[in-house]
């Protein structure tokens, strides 16, 4: 068989497009500029070359109208794949997300489902401004009827996008923008993984770091830091906001007894704030320090560099988060 | 309260299980400007003197209460009032639930699992000092307050946890049933008895305590702990191992006492060289062992190494006590309660204060005639109790 390849987060969510496109032919791409210019992350190039126009469209610059598109298509029977150049514009879409995509199965009785996936980028730290940048995965997460995945290894972009597509219903797929050139293993014979589970992907004993997205290479690089400073932190990758993997998130809470969940979105009535509720609702007698958050500033993301770095959360600042909360070490 | 310059005081409940107090000394006079934090009295509880604090400015009124005289917790015992006349009467101090402890202890904070720990282990948060976030009490600092934890070394850094084990009752409970089954089905147990008149012992020690300050007190139960010390250490084949199919003497004498916890069970903290130390220091390290046990503090070094162990009913229950003696050890000995008897002096009967000793001893490392001679050794030591100082 095929050994693990190395390859990039967009080379993988290519291949995982293109594998799409091979076996399913009711699967087609729609999108702002994904054919000849090969999508604005370039995630797409080269597959309209592959599989023609009428699997990979052009569309205007109408989020509405094209999300509605997709709407239509996957209630005719098609699996459209709808490319969002940003979250930020995402925010066009909602009336087609929120009150057609998520609502119908539950309007029609459970007759008509949507199976219609949305790619979408999120984040910030490549100095696109307020307009680009933010995190809005939460959101959606907030919306019953909608699934909310955020693929953050090449491995998971490979082998979550299948089991998105086979989803009768709505999945909307978040990609950091800082994560396309990430390199990683991924596994051509690895098949498709669930979307809806949590995973450790680095094990500790004195806390619990809940990260997701782009997050979670910080969160990885902190533990790293932590480890050397004598402190030992789990990292979770959330993967799936919508429907959140409590058991994994407590079971692993539950063993360190401290939890800090780090998100790129802001912290008022953010993601962060549902996992700091429901894991001191699981958890509360197990808990050694109140959960702690850390999340992006509360302003819009600045387009200057330094202001934009210091407005995220960074690995120095999940370290100290992490430190504070197991009580000062180092 | 009272009028808006003047506030009580009122006897504070100086432990969960204190319901009434006795005032055995002011330390300030009517007049006097207190500050808070400033101990105004003694008070003579069920367990021990306590020098009570007051928690407001003042100056003192009067008393009312009179020096001796038994109150429930709550009673005002002094009347005070606020320095200068414009300033407004502070808040009474809060009156004294009698089932909580002091009535000026704040809420620690302290986190759920280190709350649940704490009780699981019958340890009072309060007592802890935490080390968490913002000065939290939080699991380490419950797991460091246990029998487990070993000592803060000279620089007072706090200790290492070392293999925490988590002591419930329930669990403890489980360890002695393991413990002594295992005593009683190994050890061939002699026990020796006698009756010892501490009449003599009292008197001296009323001398004694009559030149010491309240809080330097020698209590008789330190008296047994140096008259078992010594006799132990020239009884050496009572005080030390049964290892391996044979006794090993040890090298220093380290008496255990075993302290019943409020919670059910109970724990053997040692004094250790209890044969080489003045009975003041006895006293000291009993009443440290006492308190540390009773708050959940004991360190690991008290808890390893002791060579004989002392079991000591008190003045209430069964006037003596025949033990299950402790492995590795190869001794106990039992204290009963001290009960009027009549006694026969130069031939004429008199009531005597008597308590009954009694030795259980290892089968396997003496026989009866040592541990006759240590029981001998003993009620002499009793009856000169100078030679304990």
């Amino acid at each position: 068989m095929n050994e693990p390849a190395t390859m990039t987060y967009r080379e993988a969510m290519r291949e995982a497009l293109r594998d799409a496109l091979t076996t399913d032919e009711r699967v087609f791409i729609m999108g702002e500029d994904v054919a000849d210019y090969g999508g604005t992350y370039a995630v797409t190039k080269g597959l309209h070359e592959e599989f023609g126009r009428d699997r990979v469209r052009n569309t205007p610059l109408s989020e509405s109208g094209f999300v509605g598109a997709g709407i239509g298509a996957a209630l005719g029977g098609l699996r459209p794949i709808v490319e969002i150049m940003t979250v930020n514009f995402s925010l066009l879409a909602l009336d087609q997300l929120v009150n057609t995509a998520a609502a119908l199965l539950h309007m029609s009785g459970g007759q008509f489902n949507v199976p219609l996936v949305v790619r979408t980028t999120t984040g910030a730290g490549r100095q696109l401004a307020a307009q680009h940048s933010h995190s809005l995965e939460g959101w959606f997460a907030h919306v019953p009827g909608l699934k909310v995945i955020a693929p953050a290894t090449p491995a998971d972009a490979r082998w979550m996008l299948p089991t998105a597509l086979a989803d009768p219903n709505p999945v909307i797929v978040f990609e950091h923008s800082g994560l396309y050139n990430d390199r990683g293993p991924v596994d051509p014979d690895g098949g498709p993984v669930d979307i809806d589970r949590a995973v450790v992907r680095r094990s500790g004993d004195q806390l619990t770091i809940v990260a997701w997205a782009g997050m979670l290479p910080k969160a990885l690089e902190a533990a790293e830091q932590l480890a050397a400073g004598g402190v030992s932190a789990e990292v979770i990758d959330l993967r799936s906001l919508r429907p959140l993997d409590l058991p994994t998130v407590s079971a692993s809470v539950e063993r360190t007894h401290r939890a800090l969940v780090v998100d790129e979105g802001w912290r008022t009535g953010g993601m962060n704030a549902e996992l700091a509720a429901a894991i001191t609702e699981t958890c509360f007698w197990t808990l050694d320090a109140p959960v702690s958050r850390l999340a992006s500033l509360e302003v819009p993301i600045p387009y200057a560099k330094h202001l934009e770095t210091a407005a995220i959360p960074q690995v120095d600042d999940i370290v100290a988060a992490a430190n504070a909360l197991v009580g000062g070490a180092s | 309260m009272t009028d808006s310059a003047t506030f009580d005081y009122a006897m504070p409940s100086l432990g969960a299980d204190m319901d009434e107090g006795r005032v055995i000394e002011w330390r300030v006079a009517p007049g006097d400007v207190v500050h808070r934090g400033d101990v105004i009295a003694v008070v003579e509880t069920e367990k021990s003197d306590i020098d009570i604090e007051i928690w407001h400015d003042g100056i003192v009124d009067e008393f009312l209460v009179q020096v001796g005289q038994l109150v429930d917790v709550g009673t005002p015992i002094a009347r005070l009032r606020s320095e200068g006349s414009s300033t407004p009467a502070p808040d009474p101090p809060p009156a004294a639930p009698v089932s909580a402890s002091a009535p000026t202890a704040r809420r620690v904070p302290a986190s759920p699992l280190a709350r649940r720990l704490a009780t699981e282990r019958g340890i009072e948060i309060a007592a802890l000092r935490g080390s968490g976030p913002g000065g939290a009490v939080v699991e380490s600092d419950v797991v460091a307050a246990t029998i487990d934890a070993p000592p803060a070394d000279d620089n007072g850094v706090p200790p290492e946890v070392i293999a925490p084990r988590r002591r419930s009752p329930d669990t403890m409970r489980a360890l002695i049933a393991e413990r002594m089954a295992t005593a009683n089905r190994e050890i061939p147990h002699y026990h020796l008895s006698r009756d010892l008149d501490v009449g003599e012992l009292e008197t001296w020690l009323a001398a004694h305590n009559a030149q010491r300050s309240i809080a330097d007190r020698i209590l008789p139960a330190a008296c047994f702990i140096r008259a078992v010390a010594l006799a132990a250490a020239r009884h050496r084949e009572l005080n030390g191992f049964w290892v391996d199919d044979h006794f090993e003497a040890a090298e220093a004498v380290n008496v255990a006492m075993a302290i019943s916890l409020r919670r059910g069970g109970l724990v053997t903290p040692h004094i250790e060289r209890a044969d080489e130390r003045s009975l003041a220091e006895v006293m000291t390290a009993l009443s440290d062992l006492v308190a540390a046990a009773r708050a959940g503090n004991l360190r690991a070094s008290w808890m390893t190494g002791a060579t004989i162990t002392i079991t000591n009913l008190g003045d209430t229950g069964a006037d003596s006590v025949h033990g299950v003696i402790s492995p590795p050890q190869v001794a106990l000995v039992g204290f009963g309660r001290t009960r009027q008897r009549p006694w026969v002096i130069d031939g004429r009967v008199a009531a005597r204060p008597v308590v009954t000793a009694t030795l259980a001893a290892d089968h396997r490392a003496t026989d009866g005639a040592v541990g006759s001679r240590f029981v001998a050794a003993l009620a002499d030591l009793i009856d000169r109790p100078e030679e304990l100082l």
